[in-house]
């Protein structure tokens, strides 16, 4: 691709500079850990509360999750970068200005609050399809009402929020990228742009970027279905993780008289992963 | 509301009442559930003493599910009191005024009581044996090993030995709520609350479950209350049979009697309807 650009030089490029990818792609990792985990238990912890009977508690829970939906991620890591630290600046006796100045961490929790806002409403909706016989059935063996959602209740709905969460993870991973648009965090996104900008090589830096992020969201997607297929098997439904990592059951491959059978149970389990 | 002279009533009545007494083990007073402006059940009074064996009949919509509801706190009581034991279920007299109990207390009166369903209502997240340990674990507080061992005694005795490790749901509905059982007996409640086990049932494994729910009758002192449309098997195994109709007792008295030579005709017609149907 001579019409492109310098291949020679890209690769030269690129071996110089892959100290400072490879630290960009840890940073990014990190972002979508870190934050997909602080997410995940706004989701949890909103979603509950949003879902409970008691307009005291429900009411603000339902504020938060309007607020942090609504609001765009860059326009949030905007005011949490350059609009939070003016209150410190006014009172310097504030504490926790380390806090606000640490941008990575303000990478963190822009994600986090962002995206465990609309996880709050996936975790919302799959409660409320368990049903109320389960409550009761709970009650009358006296389940305190933590016992009651950690063992009953939210291991039911477990299941069914894992798919929404699996999408937006994988969101989250992306929205990462705009994060990069802070002072001191250098993610993926930021030192490909780096390595773009003097090299004036762009077609196979931003090859690069589209790749990584896609094979990153492949492994957390794969993550999600495993988990996802182990929720369905406690629940009585689909086969176990072990039996969909085995390629084959020993026993189908001398008979081939079962090989219909083994068929037929092969695509129950990948139709079983993909729902 | 009560009328004057139902208030009167109830006001002497609800003297003895303050400090009931030792014997009953489920005692109603003055028993209201209304949902909305819908009155379920106006002044109702009965009390279940210790072992006995009550079944409420009655058509549909007379009330019996909500006695059991309210029994075990599923619905919340808008008049009147319930009494375990001689303790409050839910609401106290004090002074005069209606004053609900505290949670703690509810919560440990609650533990006396279990509950089979109509629709089994097991967990399917847990294995067979799990449902059964699960809350005497994590809530009696017994040891792992001997929540395991008594549920494997009462899995035998429900027929189900094999299938500890089973998911309820690759079980047939009479094998869930032969499971039901077992958890519910797993708790060693004091009182046993069963609302139209059978109902969702095969008609021919309705006999297995009613032979198990028999011989724990037979065997242990627990005291029941029945709702159920197997007049058999209430004329077999209760002491007592309450007919409703429209929130009221019409009519209670050993089963005897009542089947054979009711005194109310609502009863009678309730009757043949029922029989005629079987």
């Amino acid at each position: 691709m001579d019409w492109l650009e310098n291949q020679r030089e890209y690769f030269g490029s690129l071996s110089n500079f892959s100290d400072r990818l490879l630290d960009g792609l840890w940073t990014t990792i990190q972002l979508a850990l870190l934050g997909g985990a602080l997410a995940f238990v706004i989701a949890i912890v909103l979603g509950i509360v949003a879902g409970s009977p008691r307009l005291w508690l429900r009411g603000p829970a339902r504020v938060l999750i309007e607020f942090f939906r609504g609001i765009s991620l860059l326009v949030l890591l905007f005011w949490m970068v350059y609009v939070l630290p003016l209150f410190w600046m006014a009172n310097p006796d504030l504490p926790g200005e380390e806090l606000v100045r640490n941008s990575f961490l303000i990478g963190v929790v822009a994600l986090g609050i962002n995206y465990g806002a609309y996880g709050a409403e996936a975790v919302r909706a799959s409660l409320t399809t368990v049903p109320n016989s389960q409550w009761e059935a709970t009650t009358a063996l006296s389940m305190s009402w933590l016992h009651k959602m950690r063992r009953v209740v939210f291991p039911q709905a477990w299941a069914l929020m894992l798919p929404s969460l699996t999408n937006l993870w994988v969101h989250l991973l992306k929205g990462s990228a705009i994060v990069y648009i802070l002072p001191g965090v250098n993610d993926l996104t930021f030192e490909l742009n780096n390595l773009r900008r003097p090299t004036d090589i762009w077609f196979s830096h931003a090859l690069i970027g589209l790749v990584t992020y896609f094979i990153l969201a492949l492994i957390l997607t794969l993550f999600m279905h495993a988990l996802e297929a182990r929720a369905k098997h406690k629940l009585g439904r689909g086969p176990s993780l072990k039996q969909i990592l085995t390629p084959d059951p020993p026993t189908a491959v001398p008979d081939s008289a079962g090989d219909p059978a083994s068929t037929a149970a092969g695509t129950d389990s990948k139709s079983g992963g993909a729902r | 509301m009560p009328t004057p002279t139902d208030s009167t009533a109830a006001a002497t009545s609800a003297e003895p009442d303050t400090t009931p007494s030792e014997n009953p083990v489920i005692e109603f007073v003055d028993v209201e559930k209304r949902f909305g402006d819908n009155v379920v059940l106006k002044d109702l009074n009965f009390s279940v003493a210790r072992g006995e064996r009550v079944t409420l009949i009655g058509p549909s919509g007379s009330g019996k599910t909500t006695i059991l509801r309210l029994v075990m706190t599923l619905e919340e009581l808008t008049g009147g009191y319930i009494y375990i034991d001689g303790e409050a279920l839910s609401h106290e007299d004090r002074d005069g005024r209606r004053v609900e109990v505290s949670k703690k207390a509810q919560k440990q009166l609650r533990t006396r009581i279990g509950m089979v369903f109509q629709q089994f209502n097991l967990f399917p997240n847990m294995t067979v044996l799990e449902n059964i340990t699960e809350a005497p674990i994590h809530v009696l507080g017994r040891s792992k090993k001997d929540a395991v061992a008594k549920a494997h005694s009462l899995l035998e005795q429900v027929g189900l030995p094999d299938k500890a490790n089973a998911h309820p749901t690759s079980l047939s509905g009479g094998q869930q709520q032969r499971v039901a059982i077992a958890r519910a007996l797993a708790m060693d409640p004091e009182i046993l609350l069963l609302d139209e086990v059978t109902s969702a049932l095969d008609p021919e494994v309705v006999d297995d479950v009613l032979a198990i729910l028999r011989q724990v009758a037979e065997t242990t002192n627990v005291t029941m209350l029945i709702v159920t449309h197997e007049m058999a098997f209430a004329k077999d195994v209760s002491h007592k049979v309450m007919m409703f109709d429209g929130g009221h007792v019409v009519e209670e008295g050993h089963p005897d009697k009542i089947f054979s030579d009711p005194d109310e005709e609502r009863t009678q017609k309730f009757l043949s309807a029922v029989l005629g149907n079987n």
